[in-house]
């Protein structure tokens, strides 16, 4: 990557406190220090690593105050919400802040740069303290030195806000690398509910993408996180997620995953708390040449507490999905529920999905299950609907539709549901003939 | 004929094996025929053949629907031209709604550009329901997923009258029905009875023509039909068995 990456001296950083400086100049060096992926290692298995680079993309200079409106006005997925912000290539577009009712009650909604000077107790404490573990670490690295853009929500104890938080990270410039960072922390006994959505302006310019997410739910704290990852099909996107739940937590997070030419997940759960309740729930939908490359990790350091995880990826042209999911449980995690399940529905022969499921379980009551089916579209049921006069290719996406139904249906916004219909529907509707 | 499902000379096999042999068949509107026959004999696929599953060879002849040959139309334009098959084993289709998937297929059966009414569609679809006593909180539920047997087969019927076929070809429809279920389905398919519509009831026993009563019945055996007569003829076979059709018509097919 560029040199003007690789100075944490950088003036834009200059203001920053010493701690922050201090992880800025450690992921350097892990960025620095660490070798690009190989195809040997286990954390990439089956990823196309050969074809994997990240040479040549840079932060790019804001764009114009006229981009910036543009795709501010395209921001407009969920329109009921607590709290939006827009980036474009980690350039602050757009900020609705909280009310005075919200602010009155302690929450804290802002961009990470002013979390840091309003809030820098806060910050210090979970402002880039959960890296990933599970093969991204160089990428983590890269993002801790250079992050400008992002958002940080911060829920006082007993809190509950029922409207989302929308964080819009769009690229735009040629090439561009950004470093989108949602930070959300709910206290005991609050809720709240956010949704970041990734989005390309064109069609055409490639970029980079290595976001970071990092929830800390506290004792009994509520947090919904839907992600819609719909970047063009230029862009090389990591995202790097992680979930810490506490006692009697309850987390839920959907991802829906359209865009990117390839794009590297990693989904990190650990329950610290007994009695945490953590789900989490994936669509895929790939074409193309399209690389999906989903890496997930429940450890479970806490008795009586449930996480449940449901991947499923439809797959048509050449593209791939690897889907590679640990559940570990610690010893004295008596009572865990720990399930994994990945599905993937091909529907064309060329299309290939990889799956790995792994337990590692060292307490001796729990109840742990995974699992990974792969199919191929059922013929005799596309005769059943084709008999009652439904087209083949409108078939198809019912039953794609349907396939995904069971993740679609945990989002609980309408208006939301009825925009990703939009998004998939698009995506299939040149595809499907 | 015009106005008439008529099967003519139909040869039929799969993997190389004969299943239909030069077999004729004519239903004109208004009627209702029964086929029966015992199992394996090659009921299920001619009701396959004619809606257009692409797992058998059709080695000649026709299926003309009001005189127009069907054979080798995709299964959703035989749809449109006004067969439908009510399913012996309906299809589990996870995650689509009944009210989605009817509703696709009547939308396929507008005009490019047009939009189905969907006030009326779901009171026409609410009133259909009633009659067969489906729960209205049917329509949500994912079609045919862990229904009962009786379930699915409301559901065919429950299609069959929104799609409002010329043809209706049931393919063993009483299997896995108890009485009550075999009575609203008959009393589904009753109501459904026109002069401007013929029925092919395929069924293995003569119970669901106590309900649906036919004004012809063929026997079918090895690939053809080998008997034709009235109502009475299905009470015979009841009560002679299908060894005798065996019996009788094994030495003339041989």
């Amino acid at each position: 990557m560029d040199t003007t990456l690789e100075t944490p001296t950088n003036t834009l950083y200059a203001k920053e406190p010493s701690w922050l400086a201090e992880r800025r100049s450690a992921g350097l060096d892990q960025f620095k220090n660490l070798a690009m992926p190989t195809a040997r290692a286990e954390e990439w298995r089956f990823a196309s690593v050969g074809k994997l680079s990240i040479d040549n993309f840079n932060p790019v200079a804001a764009p114009s105050s006229a981009t910036l409106d543009a795709l501010t006005e395209r921001s407009n997925l969920v329109s009921d919400r607590a709290g939006l912000m827009v980036y474009v290539d980690d350039a602050p577009a757009n900020f609705e802040c909280i009310g005075r009712e919200l602010a009155k009650q302690g929450v804290i909604y802002l961009p990470i740069s002013e979390a840091v000077e309003q809030h820098p107790e806060l910050m210090e404490k979970y402002f880039l303290q959960e890296s990933t573990e599970l093969g991204s670490q160089k990428f983590f690295g890269i993002h801790a030195a250079t992050v400008k853009a992002g958002a940080v929500l911060y829920v006082p104890k007993g809190v509950e806000i029922e409207k989302p938080f929308v964080n819009y990270y769009w690229t735009s410039g040629s090439r561009a690398a950004v470093f989108p960072h949602t930070l959300i922390i709910a206290e005991d006994n609050s809720k709240a509910s956010v949704v970041d959505i990734f989005f390309s302006e064109t069609e055409e310019n490639e970029a980079l993408n290595i976001s970071v997410s990092n929830i800390h739910a506290g004792v009994n704290a509520k947090v919904f996180r839907k992600v819609v990852q719909d970047w063009n099909e230029k862009t090389v996107s990591f995202q790097l997620d992680t979930t810490v739940a506490d006692r009697d937590a309850q987390v839920k997070n959907v991802a829906v995953n359209i865009g990117a030419q390839r794009a590297r997940f990693e989904n990190q759960t650990r329950i610290e708390g007994a009695g945490a309740d953590v789900k989490m729930y994936s669509l895929t939908v790939a074409e193309g040449a399209q690389e999906f490359d989903q890496r997930t990790f429940q450890t479970h350091n806490a008795p009586n507490a449930v996480s449940d995880l449901l991947y499923k990826n439809a797959l048509l042209d050449n593209s791939r999905t690897i889907f590679s999911g640990l559940i570990k449980v610690a010893e004295g995690s008596q009572q865990t529920d720990a399930y994994q399940t990945n599905r993937n529905l091909l529907l064309d022969p060329s299309a290939d999905a990889n799956a790995l499921p792994g337990l590692e379980i060292l307490a001796n009551d729990v109840r742990c299950s995974h699992g990974a089916t792969t199919g191929n579209v059922d013929k005799e049921e596309l005769f059943y609907m084709m008999q009652r006069g439904i087209p083949q290719r409108v078939a198809m996406q019912l039953m794609v539709f349907g396939f995904f139904e069971e993740v679609i249906e945990k989002i609980d916004s309408e208006e939301l549901v009825e925009n990703l219909r939009q998004l998939i529907h698009q995506k299939f509707s040149s595809k499907i003939s | 004929m015009k106005h008439s499902l008529e099967v003519k000379n139909l040869h039929v096999s799969i993997d190389g094996q004969a299943i239909l042999k030069d077999f004729n068949l004519t239903v004109p509107k208004g009627e209702v025929h029964a086929l029966m026959g015992p199992n394996g004999t090659g009921k299920s696929t001619l009701a396959k053949v004619m809606a257009g599953h692409e797992d058998y060879t059709v080695e000649s002849g026709e299926v003309l629907l009001d005189g127009v040959n069907i054979l080798g139309q995709e299964p959703d334009e035989i749809s449109h031209a006004g067969l439908f098959l009510a399913f012996q084993y309906p299809m589990e289709i996870p995650g689509v709604s009944i009210a989605n998937f009817i509703r696709a297929a009547k939308q396929a059966r507008l005009p490019e550009g047009e939009e189905i009414n969907a006030i009326e569609y779901y009171k026409d679809l609410y009133a259909k329901m009633d009659a067969l006593k489906m729960d209205r909180k049917f329509t949500a539920r994912s079609l045919n997923e862990g229904f009962s047997g009786g379930e699915k087969k409301r559901c065919e019927i429950l299609q069959m009258a929104m799609l409002d076929p010329k043809y209706c070809v049931m393919d063993e429809t009483d299997s896995g029905l108890d009485i009550d279920a075999l009575r609203i389905v008959s009393e589904g398919v009753n109501h459904m009875r026109s002069e401007h519509r013929a029925f092919l009831v395929i069924t293995h026993y003569q119970r669901l023509l106590d309900y649906i009563v036919p004004d012809v019945v063929h026997v079918m055996f090895d690939g053809r039909i080998v008997h034709s007569g009235d109502k009475e003829l299905a009470k015979e076979l009841e009560s002679k068995g299908y060894d005798w059709v065996k019996e009788a018509f094994a030495t003339a097919s041989a």
